[in-house]
């Protein structure tokens, strides 16, 4: 072998670099598009009913296309469909004179191979394009996952409130010990309603279990009906795309939301991948999560991101199965919650596919807690990274689902959710939650900062309360008569709107008021620029307004003069002699600013300029250059005027050169430019290297910090300070030579 | 009981346009389900169960907004309102892989389409045992 390269070896350390790349293998089903066993498109009807798809007859069938076939394909679409040219049809979706509806029409008559056929057409930016106007609802939401380690009640209820107070549409819990189900439940419902009345709460379990805490009114909708692509998966699964398909059912007959699960790369994960690609597979999905009458999935990978991740053109994949779940009328929570990449680069590149076209739910579920309190097996973006998620929100004028928050208003939010768990598990005979779990709660990093519990005693406490006849009712009543009128409105809200129906039609979310938003009453009009979802007004103002930003003007008008350098015009300034150094500052210098942007005074570095020139036996004169804030002009116009032809140049912000009378503008002998790395040490060897210059001595290295992170953190500092220089600009006054005198 | 049943042609969203005209399945509307009632101890968890008569209501609201399966999976869940919870999860594991014979199917189909005046159901059940019965998806032991 050749000998290591260092920076190969530094490479290979990085995150990027601790994930495994494999070339396609499908017979395992490693393959994102495009498997050789993949069928091609095809479609038979014989009496309206389809008797050939993919190639395979209706004896062929397996359960998967029996389902397809009977449910989800429009037979009156169909022949239509599958005759027109797949490259025609990838274009309906990128054709803004196309309404979505029209796109969804046709690809309603579309098989599994016909619909993958389609996707080959489409790049990454048509997909983006696309799933910007087939996203059914008009206004993008996201999904929070909210657990913690210890299960603690309080604490859950305070991070739910704190994701409803985020503007998270729905949050989801789930549990280590299975037991503490039911408590989970009812603490993430509490919590997330003192957050933001509205918000849609589940807990994801077993299914029956699911079920059965959705009927006693403890959780508001449900996503764990996962599908797979082959029937041996399935059975793994232990259920069948009908018993899937009643489970949905028997959501909604409860007034209950439900969505599905699906996500390329299960399949092979479970060594069932048939030899087909996962997009085939997934398609095979998304058309049973629609022929089961469905209003949404959760897909996008999900937990198996890494999988396709592994494979060429994963990412692209996992686009693709957003587009045509949101193509087939289906809500889209769009993956993004499992930790898919140690590389944060990765994350983020993969994270904008979605979070800038919008989708229903940008991610399936956003991390609110730490990672370590993250009972979903870690997620992809964590409690650490709301505030960058914030930022690029902002940064690009997009609503990805997150309002900013006040750290005050947040703890009180905090605050009030674990004194209302608190009240509703006194009342009805729960462990009791002492104060002082209530005031951790409040202001929690993680749950290490919770008092333990007596989790015999809990868990004894929510078998009781599961095999009781407590409903959400009791919970209702409890709030009130504990004074939390608020809150236990919103309860019972959350109760009421199961009798209306309304939030189990597609897309569906309530916003504060409880009015809901659906692809029904808010559909996604996209149609090219001017149309669909805008940010504008109000929420442009909210995304705009972190709680770090600052205002400017208070900088700029944040004027003040070096209380300790007094600097007296003397007039013109008169030529010295040839050992001299003419030290040239800014109009705004020590009377309009007193320090640099390395923080040093005025009149610290002045002095340190003149004990640089000092030591080497020259003179020195200041003047003050009021024609120009530009440090070339003002270090040339000192030289111009100095005894030796050596002029130092200083700006108000402290960058500073050395130039000679006789050189162009923007030629000099020496600069200091980045002002922020600046010592006084580099001041006074700049001073002492001005003075070698006019002494005809050779100069000396000037010490410089290295930051170069320097311009990144003070640029908008550098552009205030040196709007003050040149506001202090006055031509008439010229150059004036100013008396020194140091207090 | 006589349940009150919602008027046709409803407009969507209902809690916008006739959040008091829509009976809850004991035949309650919501103005009568405040916290007030709840404190009187007044209100039972049928009052705030969603009725037949919504669902199917909700069921044309989307076959209306073009999502024709959705409709349809509202309109067996507004038979299964008339199933209680036990029932509808012992009809789930029934249909879970290699739980029932196809007669076992066939007669739990019949059992739900006349016991619960739930013929959608009853026939999405049937249409399982045939494609059970084709793709092996059946109880094994005896047929």
């Amino acid at each position: 072998m050749t000998q290591r390269s260092k920076r190969f070896a530094k490479r290979a350390e990085r995150g990027i670099n601790k994930e495994s790349y494999i070339h396609e293998l499908p017979e395992l089903g490693l393959c994102v598009m495009n498997s050789p066993s993949d069928p091609k498109p095809s479609i038979k009807l014989k009496d309206g009913v389809i008797v050939e798809m993919d190639g395979r007859s209706f004896d062929e069938f397996d359960g998967i296309d029996r389902f397809i076939a009977k449910y989800a394909i429009d037979i009156e679409q169909s022949e239509t469909s599958m005759a027109q040219d797949s490259q025609s049809i990838a274009r309906l979706f990128v054709d803004i004179n196309v309404p979505q509806k029209n796109v969804r029409r046709v690809l309603s008559g579309c098989t599994p191979a016909k619909i993958v056929d389609v996707m080959q057409h489409l790049n990454v930016v048509e997909m983006m394009m696309a799933l910007q106007k087939m996203r059914q609802r008009l206004k993008p939401a996201n999904q929070c996952h909210v657990t913690n380690w210890k299960e603690n009640p309080a604490l859950l209820a305070a991070d739910a409130a704190e994701a409803g107070l985020r503007g998270f549409a729905e949050a989801e819990t789930t549990v280590r010990v299975a037991r503490y189900a039911p408590f989970s439940a009812l603490a993430l419902m509490v919590g997330a309603q003192v957050g933001r009345p509205g918000t849609l709460t589940q807990i994801s379990v077993e299914e029956a279990l699911n079920l059965k805490l959705a009927m006693k009114g403890l959780s508001s909708y449900a996503e764990t009906l996962s599908v797979y692509g082959t029937i041996p998966s399935f059975v793994d699964g232990d259920d069948t795309p009908w018993s899937k398909g009643v489970l949905a059912s028997a959501y909604a007959s409860r007034g209950v939301k439900s969505r599905f699960t699906t996500g390329s790369g299960s399949e092979a994960l479970m060594g069932h991948g048939q030899g087909c690609s996962m997009l085939y597979l997934e398609v095979r999905c998304l058309l049973m999560v629609k022929g089961a009458g469905s209003q949404g999935v959760q897909n996008g990978s999900i937990s198996c991101i890494a999988l396709p991740e592994s494979l060429p053109g994963g990412v692209l994949g996992v686009l693709a199965e957003n587009l045509i779940a949101a193509s087939l009328g289906l809500e889209v929570a769009s993956g993004n919650d499992a930790l898919a990449s140690h590389s944060d680069i990765r994350k983020t590149a993969k994270l904008m596919l979605q979070f800038l076209p919008g989708t229903d739910f940008i991610t399936s579920g956003y991390s609110l807690i730490p990672k370590k309190d993250n009972l979903f097996g870690g997620g992809n973006f964590d409690g650490e990274d709301l505030d960058d998620w914030l930022v690029l929100q902002r940064d690009m004028r997009v609503d990805a689902g997150l309002l900013p928050v006040r750290e005050d208003e947040t703890v009180a939010h905090r605050r009030k959710a674990a004194l209302a768990m608190q009240a509703v598990f006194k009342d009805l005979g729960f462990p009791e939650i002492t104060d002082e779990e209530v005031e951790a709660a409040a202001i929690a990093y993680t749950s290490d900062d919770m008092p333990d519990r007596d989790v015999v005693a809990d868990l004894a406490a929510a078998d009781d309360f599961l095999n009781s006849d407590l409903t959400a009712i009791n919970v209702v009543k409890a709030l009130s008569e504990a004074g939390f009128d608020d809150v236990a409105d919103s309860v019972l809200e959350m109760q009421r709107q199961r009798v209306l129906g309304d939030y189990l039609q597609t897309s569906a979310i309530f916003d504060e008021e409880f009015n809901v938003l659906s692809a029904v009453n808010t559909p996604n009009n996209y149609q090219g620029p001017g149309t669909g979802f805008r940010v504008e007004g109000e929420l442009w103002d909210k995304i705009q307004n972190l709680p770090q930003v600052i205002d400017p003007r208070s900088l700029v008008a944040d004027e003040k003069a070096d209380a300790k350098l007094t600097l007296t015009p003397k007039g013109e300034p008169q030529a010295g002699d040839e050992n001299e150094v003419v030290i040239a500052v800014g109009p705004a210098f020590a009377t309009s600013s007193d320090e640099t942007l390395a923080k040093l005074s005025h009149t610290d570095v002045l002095k340190a300029i003149i004990a640089g020139i000092e030591s080497e036996g020259a003179n020195w004169k200041v003047v003050k250059a009021f024609t120009s804030a530009d440090l070339a002009a003002i270090g040339l116009s000192g030289a111009k005027v100095s005894g030796s032809g050596i002029g130092i140049g200083l700006q108000s912000k402290g960058t500073a050169l050395i130039h000679k009378s006789n050189l162009a503008p923007l030629n000099n002998l020496e600069l200091l430019s980045q002002a922020p790395n600046l010592t006084l040490e580099s001041y006074q060897a700049l001073g002492r290297n001005a003075a070698c210059y006019a002494k005809r001595k050779p100069p000396h290295p000037v010490p410089v910090k290295i930051d170069n992170t320097a311009r990144l953190r003070l640029i908008v500092q550098t552009t205030l300070l040196h709007s003050r220089e040149v506001n202090k600009i006055d031509e008439d006054r010229g150059l004036v030579e100013m008396a020194v005198s140091f207090q | 009981m006589t349940h009150k049943k919602p008027t046709k042609n409803l407009t969507y969203p209902f809690g916008k346009h006739h959040r008091s005209e829509i009976p809850s399945r004991s035949g309650k509307t919501l103005d009568n389900i405040e916290v007030d009632n709840v404190l009187a101890g007044t209100v039972s968890p049928d009052d705030l169960a969603i009725q037949r008569a919504t669902l199917e209501a909700q069921a044309q609201v989307a076959t209306e907004a073009g999502y024709t399966e959705v409709a349809e999976n509202l309109l067996r869940a507004a038979e299964m309102t008339n199933i209680p919870d036990d029932e509808i999860l012992d009809m789930y594991e029934a249909l879970r892989p290699g739980r029932s014979t196809y007669y076992q199917l066939l007669s739990l189909s019949q059992w739900i389409s006349s016991q619960f005046d739930a013929e959608l159901t009853g026939n999405y059940i049937r249409e399982a045992a045939d494609a059970y019965r084709d793709t092996g998806l059946l109880k094994m032991d005896d047929g």
